[in-house]
C-alpha cells in the first residue's frame, strides 16, 4: 500500500536575523505508512517544525515534494483537502482555541469544512468522548488546565475526522500530569481509531512508546528507525546534543562498567526483568 | 483573582427572555430606544415603564441587581438633572439664589430627562444581562449579514469579536504575570504622579504588546491549519430560530410603540 505521507527529497530555506540564509531542510525523505506512530526528535532548530509545517501545507518546499493521501501539498486547489486529513496541533494550548466554549471551539473546524449542523453536533460530542472532555463542553477554555487546553485542541482536530494528526511539541508548555493526558489521549487514538500520529516533540521519554523514532539534526534525518535500535546509539545520540531515556542511559552505562544487559531495555519493567530474571 | 473575571454583565438565568433569539432582543432594545425619545409627556413614560417591569420581572434578574448597574451613571444622571433645572428658561419662578433661578418648567424637565435616561441604560443594560456575549455576537453577525450586498464585513466583525472576547481572560492573566515579575525586579506601579504612574506602565505594555502580537501570529496559523477560510461557505453549529416566545416579544413591543405614539399624538 502507497504510504500515506510522502515526502522527497524536500529543501526549505529562510532568511535568518541578519539576511544570511538558514538552511531549515537539506534534502529530507520520509515515508509514513497509514496507521503509524511516528516520533520525530531533535533539539532547537533541528528542522523538526519546519519538517511538520510541510505536512498540512503550512509550508511548501523549495524543492523537492511532499504528498498526502496522494495529494501534492504544492497543489493550491487541495491544501483544503489537505488539512482536513491532516490535522496539526501546536505548542502553545492558548494560541490555538478561537471560541469563548469548549463545544464552540470543538465545532470551529466542522464550520470550515461546512459540515451540516446536526452532523457538527454529532462530531463534536463525539470528539470530546474521545479526549474524554465530554462534562467541559461548556466551560470557557480560559478555566482549564494546560493538559485539558491541549487535549480541547485535539478535539477541535477529531471533529474534522481526519486520518493523519501532526503534534508539533504539543507538550513543551505542560506539567508531567498534563504531558500524560496528552500523550495517553493520543496513544488512545492510535490504536483505537487508527489515526496515524507524527509527533514532534523533545521528550525523548515520549519516544519511547511509538512504533518508530526518527532522529533530526541540522534539516537532515541522521536516525530511523524503532525506538530499541535509536536509543541504543547512546555515544551517537549524545555526541549531536540529545538526552537519551534514563533507562537507556541505564543500560549503556552498566553496559560500560562489564555488566551483561541482554536486549536493550527502554522501560523501568523491562529493566526489572533483565536485572532480576 | 483576574481568572473569576466576567466579560460584560451576564447574569446566567434560564427565563423566557433569556431563551428570546438575540435577534429579537437587539432589534427590540433598538425599538426601545428609539420609542424613548417619542415620549413627550409623564403618562407615556407609564408605558414604559410596564414594560421594562415586565421584561424585569419575565427575566428573573433581582431588581437590586438592575440598580447595581445603574450606580456608575449616578452621576452623569444628577449631572443632567442639575443643568436642565438650573438652566431651562422659563416663566414660572419657584425660588432663586445666588444667579440662579429654580422654575417650575426647570423641574419638569429635570426630572423629565433623569428618567429617559434611567430607562434608556435599564433598557439597553437589560440586553446585556439576558444575553450571554456569544449569543449577542452571533445576533450582531446574523443581523447585518444583509449588509454583505454593500461589502460590509459581517462575519469579520463577528469573528474579532469572539477572538476578542476569548483572549481577555488570557490577556489579563499574562498582564497579572508580567506585573509580578517586574514588580519582582523592583518595578513601582503604584507611587508617583500621573505622568510617572504612565511611564511605569510602559515596561508592562510593551512585553503585553509584543507577546500579543505573537499570539495573533500563532492562532491564525492554528485557524488555517483548521480549514478557516473566511465566513463563506461556513456552517454554524448552533443556527439560530425564532419561535413562537420571539413573535410574542414583538407583538409586545409593538403595543408599547402603539400606546407611546397614540400618546404623544393624540
Amino acid at each position: 500500500m502507497e504510504p500515506i505521507i510522502q515526502i522527497k527529497d524536500v529543501y526549505y530555506r529562510y532568511a535568518g536575523n541578519e539576511g544570511e540564509e538558514t538552511t531549515a531542510l537539506d534534502g529530507v525523505s520520509l515515508d509514513i505508512r497509514k496507521g503509524e506512530f511516528v516520533a520525530v526528535i531533535g533539539h532547537n532548530g533541528s528542522g523538526k517544525s519546519t519538517l511538520a509545517k510541510h505536512i498540512n501545507g503550512l509550508m511548501l518546499p523549495m524543492s523537492g515534494q511532499v504528498i498526502v493521501k496522494g495529494m501534492d501539498t504544492r497543489d493550491e486547489n487541495l491544501i483544503w483537502d489537505i488539512r482536513q486529513v491532516a490535522g496539526m496541533v501546536f505548542q502553545n494550548p492558548d494560541n490555538q482555541l478561537v471560541a469563548t466554549i469548549v463545544e464552540e471551539d470543538v465545532a470551529f473546524g466542522p464550520e470550515n469544512l461546512a459540515v451540516p449542523p446536526e452532523q457538527i453536533r454529532l462530531r463534536v460530542d463525539d470528539a470530546l468522548k474521545a479526549v474524554k472532555m465530554l462534562q467541559f463542553a461548556k466551560s470557557a477554555p480560559h478555566l482549564l488546565s494546560g493538559g485539558q487546553k491541549q487535549r480541547l485542541a485535539i478535539a477541535g482536530i477529531i471533529a474534522m475526522r481526519p486520518e493523519i494528526i501532526i503534534l508539533d511539541e504539543p507538550t513543551a508548555m505542560l506539567d508531567p500530569s498534563g504531558r500524560k493526558e496528552v500523550m495517553d489521549t493520543v496513544h488512545y487514538l492510535n490504536e483505537e481509531e487508527g489515526i496515524t500520529i507524527v509527533h514532534i516533540t523533545h521528550f525523548m521519554e515520549e519516544a519511547i512508546r511509538a512504533h518508530r523514532v526518527v532522529v533530526m539534526e541540522e534539516g537532515r534525518i541522521i536516525m530511523d528507525g524503532p525506538p530499541r535500535e535509536i536509543f541504543r546509539q547512546v555515544s551517537e545520540l549524545r555526541e549531536i546534543g540529545l538526552d537519551v531515556p534514563q533507562i537507556a542511559e541505564l543500560a549503556y552505562e552498566l553496559k560500560k562498567e562489564g555488566f551483561p544487559i541482554t536486549g536493550d531495555p527502554l522501560s523501568t519493567e523491562e529493566m526489572v526483568n533483565i536485572l532480576c530474571p | 483573582m483576574l481568572r473569576d473575571i466576567t466579560i460584560g454583565q451576564y447574569y446566567p438565568s434560564d427565563s423566557p427572555v433569556h431563551r428570546l433569539d438575540p435577534r429579537t432582543k437587539l432589534v427590540i432594545t433598538f425599538l426601545f430606544i428609539v420609542i424613548i425619545f417619542f415620549v413627550r409627556n409623564y403618562s407615556g413614560y407609564l408605558f414604559i415603564l410596564a414594560f421594562i417591569s415586565l421584561v424585569i420581572a419575565l427575566s428573573k434578574i433581582p431588581v437590586k441587581f438592575i440598580f447595581k448597574g445603574l450606580r456608575p451613571l449616578l452621576f452623569i444622571i444628577l449631572l443632567t438633572f442639575f443643568i436642565n433645572l438650573l438652566f431651562t428658561p422659563g416663566e414660572t419662578e419657584l425660588f432663586s439664589f445666588w444667579f440662579f433661578r429654580v422654575t417650575a418648567e426647570g423641574l419638569r424637565q429635570g426630572l423629565f430627562m433623569t428618567l429617559r435616561l434611567t430607562f434608556l441604560v435599564t433598557g439597553t443594560s437589560l440586553l446585556t444581562l439576558t444575553t450571554s456575549p456569544i449569543a449577542l455576537t452571533d445576533g450582531i453577525e446574523m443581523l447585518l449579514r444583509p449588509l454583505k450586498v454593500v461589502k460590509f464585513p459581517a462575519h469579520e466583525l463577528a469573528m474579532m469579536m469572539t477572538i476578542a472576547l476569548r483572549f481577555i481572560p488570557t490577556l489579563l492573566e499574562e498582564t497579572d504575570k508580567i506585573m509580578k515579575a517586574q514588580m519582582a525586579r523592583g518595578a513601582d506601579f503604584e507611587s508617583g504622579n500621573l505622568i510617572q504612574r504612565a511611564k511605569s506602565l510602559i515596561p508592562l505594555l510593551v512585553p503585553l504588546f509584543i507577546s500579543a502580537f505573537r499570539r495573533a501570529d500563532e492562532l491564525a496559523m492554528a485557524m488555517e491549519a483548521r480549514c478557516y477560510r473566511g465566513g463563506d461557505s461556513r456552517t454554524r453549529m448552533k443556527v439560530l430560530t425564532m419561535g413562537l416566545v420571539d413573535f410574542a416579544a414583538f407583538g409586545v413591543t409593538m403595543l408599547l410603540i402603539a400606546a407611546v405614539l397614540l400618546n404623544t399624538y393624540l
